[in-house]
């Protein structure tokens, strides 16, 4: 069975996820308007890298904010990774926005500074080994919340760069602007499971 | 290429299908923001006030750009004159997030540009053809817009610097790989970056449209002529409902090939800057610095 993701398209490194997820045999479709999430039935989302300002303001102007939202509480997998964070992130330090807010943390923005900030480094995911990490003007998690099921995946220098609650995945890093593929397939094989889990 | 040079072209591909708007004044920066900026370009005076204004333009007060720097969350860019690396070094200590080494600017050099290798900052560059814009990469640039005149409104020249670097993308991309050492000489760059262009069939770095955009439909000509994300200089905050224009423009350049979208986000922006025809115009600033 394929399995279909669609990509957040609106502003961003969009292209880059895509041409991941199809080294890995997935069919992407590209989100930029209502309109598109009713021509196939969606897998999964991936919510790119890019400005969430940006991102944050054209959801709601295109009116994708209420469908997306309706879709990722109803516990369709989504992989959200550096502004993707941030629209998952149910509260932003110092910052009253809220997106999605379906994920209970504390996200910081812009948490290394400038692009003088931005940085690569290598560092244990989900407990299997070391991963390139590329962090561009990026946020972290300051904290997650206490008593719900929020799995850490990935810590650097002692701040939370990756996280896991239910279906949703989020990094502060890029994985799709390195070859490793260890993100995307991880993010995979929770979409695959979530598919045989509604087939049974 | 370090790793530097690597973050600072990924920083571009953050910029993608968005909007790079010219600021003066940290409310305009605020404005820009509040309409879906992806960056803002910090300046004293917008490219269509340097022209008529004449005499030399320079790099801005550092005190004005760190208010706009203090006014928002997103990127902030600034311009450096050709060739000026001492206004660029300003700039760095500064941590500024992207410089641009502009045409818009009086020129400080007529021969070199700025070294750009030796910097953290990224740069940002203009160019009108496949040479100009190889040549500035292989300088450290990691990003390119076209070079489309500033300040007149005028689309013209952004549209055939696009269509030429991408006419030339296309003649390498068919070309049998022992022609490639002429391709390089004729074009007087690097031969490893015409090899490179050669087998990926597009630039090594993100590639914007600036110059002359006015309106959505500008906006989405330029995207769909093939540029990654658009510069907006003097034609928001020189119309009459910056605002709207600026939204509009953003919306244009996410759905960039909804003609159905396009045209209700072109009706009723009030009025368009007024603009200038290449053919009024006494100084091309696209030919400085080639």
């Amino acid at each position: 069975m394929a399995i279909t993701i669609g990509v957040l398209a609106v502003q961003g490194a969009f292209s880059e996820h895509i041409t991941a997820l199809k080294q890995l045999g997935v069919h992407c479709i590209e989100i930029r308007k209502p309109a598109d999430l009713a021509s196939h039935p969606l897998d999964g989302l991936v919510l790119p890298g890019g400005e969430s300002t940006v991102i944050g303001k054209l959801l709601r102007e295109l009116a994708l904010f209420e469908p997306l939202k309706d879709l990722i509480e109803a516990g369709l997998p989504v992989l959200g990774t550096c502004a993707g964070l941030i629209l998952l992130a149910g509260q932003i330090a110092e910052d009253n926005t809220i997106h999605f807010g379906t994920m209970n943390m504390v996200a910081r923005r812009n948490a290394y500074g400038r692009q003088l900030g931005s940085f690569q480094t290598e560092a244990e995911f989900d407990a299997g080994g070391k991963i390139p990490m590329v962090f561009i003007r990026a946020p972290y998690i300051e904290r997650v919340g206490v008593g719900v099921d929020v799995n850490i995946l990935a810590r650097v220098d002692n701040h939370i760069v990756a996280a896991r609650q239910g279906n949703m995945v989020v990094t502060s890093f890029h994985p799709e602007l390195t070859a490793d593929l260890t993100v995307h397939q991880y993010f995979l094989n929770l979409v695959q499971q979530k598919a045989k889990t509604c087939i049974a | 290429m370090n790793n530097r040079y690597e973050l600072n072209k990924n920083l571009a591909q953050m910029l993608k299908g968005g909007v790079i708007m010219d600021v003066t004044t940290a409310e305009q920066a605020r404005i820009a923001q509040e309409a879906g900026a992806c960056a803002v370009m910090a300046l004293e005076r917008i490219p269509a006030d340097i022209r008529s204004a004449g005499g030399v333009s320079r790099m801005s007060d550092p005190k004005m750009i760190k208010s706009i720097q203090a006014a928002v969350s997103i990127p902030v860019m600034a311009k450096v004159r050709i060739g000026h690396f001492a206004e660029a070094q300003i700039l760095e200590a500064i941590e500024i997030d992207y410089i641009d080494e502009s045409e818009v600017l009086s020129p400080a050099d007529d021969t070199y540009h700025i070294d750009k290798t030796g910097f953290s900052v990224p740069f940002v560059c203009g160019a009108k053809d496949l040479g100009e814009a190889l040549r500035r990469i292989s300088e450290g640039a990691s990003m390119i817009r076209t070079k489309g005149e500033p300040g007149t409104g005028d689309v013209v020249q952004a549209v055939r610097h696009m269509r030429l670097i991408n006419q030339q993308i296309r003649t390498i991309q068919n070309t049998r790989a022992d022609e490639l050492y002429q391709v390089a000489k004729d074009l007087q760059v690097p031969y490893e970056l015409v090899q490179l262009v050669n087998e990926t069939g597009k630039l090594p770095v993100v590639n914007f449209a600036a110059g002359g955009i006015a309106t959505p439909a500008d906006a989405a000509l330029m995207m769909q002529l093939g540029a990654e994300g658009v510069f907006v200089g003097s034609g928001i905050f020189k119309s009459g409902n910056p605002a709207k224009r600026a939204q509009a423009i953003v919306k244009a350049v996410t759905n960039y090939n909804d003609a159905q979208l396009l045209a209700e986000l072109s009706e009723d922006l009030g009025e368009a800057m007024v603009g200038i025809n290449e053919q009024e115009i006494d100084l091309l600033m696209a030919q400085r610095g080639i």
